[in-house]
């Protein structure tokens, strides 16, 4: 197990394969939380944590649970239950062991479940053959790590810019979801570039 | 009466992607081909159907605090079903349509519609919800899709388009889809903007 392999898993969800922009998932968060800078941070580290837990918790589902018993067919069920719990457990353990985090995160915590992201992490995960690859749980573990962090990236990108549109003149009719999907258009360009990256 | 105002509700006063906004991630992500954008109206009209249908029936004796885990499991049933049948009989449009498949239980539109409909309403009337916003979801998806791919592979439903046109790529990838959908959207407020002079 070397260190490029997981360098190379990182670097490929946050830039190349940036879940927003470049596979369009999570957009519903992407357009909802992108108007200011300090909920887009909430969102994002919100999003990290489950991520990266809920990429852990399937794989050994997965595993250890639904191919030996032979119901692989029941991944999707299986795999929205899991997020859904998680993110109440993790809703109940912050409330009680952190306020102020409760707080800031909060509001957030309800959304992520339907947020497709996270199903498309831990769906993407078992599609990738890690289940059968080496390390095939620490490869998992940094992959949903490496789509949070894009996720928060291209979160934090769109509510810099949409606080500056703020004060733009935007006409009429753009104004609001139209001027929002101009600007991840162009941003979706901007990322484009890092396709033509070789690893 | 009330069914053909159902229907056109979620065809247009209520579309759920043009007008609500809600469920982009497939919106924006299979639009790459009309057929790919019709097969995933098929899947998800399936699904919003069934469990519009479901959730309606059993709407009594759902426990109202739990109500939310038991609608997710009733769709998550549905879409393994859709999945399965997809993977058995059509296997290029589930290849096509890839993870968007297993996507479909987190569509917004699907909880949205037994929260909002389907737990308040008569059966039949949950039905017909259903076929409307499904028809709505495809209308959105078709229009995205046409325009994304005559101008991104000059081809449609597969067949060239103009002969000799130098497609843009960047249509097809993700940009494109984010331009088309803004422009959808404009042309969209400037008609209600247009209908309230």
């Amino acid at each position: 197990m070397e260190l490029k392999a997981l360098f190379t898993i990182i670097i490929s969800t946050v830039f190349i394969n940036n879940y927003v922009l470049s596979q369009l998932l999570g957009l519903c968060p992407f357009c909802g939380v992108s108007k200011k800078i300090s909920s887009a941070i909430g969102m994002g580290f919100a999003v990290i944590f489950v991520m990266t837990m809920a990429s852990f918790i399937t794989y050994l589902v997965y595993k250890y649970l639904l191919i030996p018993y032979e119901i692989v067919y029941l991944r999707t069920l299986t795999f929205i239950l899991i997020i859904a719990s998680l993110v109440q457990l993790v809703e109940m353990i912050i409330e009680k062991f952190s306020p102020p985090l409760y707080q800031a995160l909060g509001i957030f915590l309800p959304l992520i479940t339907t947020n497709c992201a996270i199903l498309g992490v831990t769906v993407l995960n078992i599609e990738s053959g890690f289940v059968t690859a080496e390390f095939g749980l620490v490869k998992t573990v940094v992959q949903g790590l490496g789509a949070g962090i894009g996720f928060l990236l291209a979160l934090l990108l769109m509510a810099g810019i949409r606080e500056r549109l703020e004060l733009a003149d935007v006409p009429e009719n753009l104004k609001g979801l139209p001027i929002t999907f101009v600007v991840a258009g162009l941003l979706a360009l901007a990322f484009l570039g890092f396709a033509g990256m070789k690893i | 009466m009330k069914i053909f105002e159902l229907i056109k509700n979620g065809i247009w006063h209520r579309n759920p992607v043009l007008i609500i906004g809600i469920g982009l991630c497939p919106t924006l992500a299979v639009t790459t081909s009309v057929s790919n954008a019709l097969w995933m109206t098929v899947a998800a009209m399936f699904v919003l159907v069934g469990s519009n249908i479901l959730v309606s029936s059993i709407k009594r004796i759902v426990p109202p605090h739990i109500r939310i885990p038991i609608f997710i499991t009733i769709i998550a049933s549905f879409v393994i079903i859709v999945e399965l049948l997809l993977k058995a009989y059509q296997p290029e449009v589930d290849k096509a349509l890839g993870i968007f498949i297993p996507l479909i239980v987190v569509n917004c539109i699907i909880l949205g519609r037994a929260e909002e409909f389907a737990y308040k309403n008569s059966i039949l009337d949950s039905l017909f919800d259903g076929i409307g916003m499904g028809l709505g979801l495809g209308f959105a998806l078709t229009l995205l899709a046409f325009v994304r791919e005559i101008l991104g592979a000059n081809k449609l439903f597969g067949y060239t388009f103009i002969p000799g046109m130098e497609p843009s790529l960047m249509m097809i990838m993700a940009p494109g889809a984010f331009f088309t959908l803004a422009f959808i959207l404009w042309a969209m407020n400037a008609i209600k903007s247009k209908q309230k002079k």
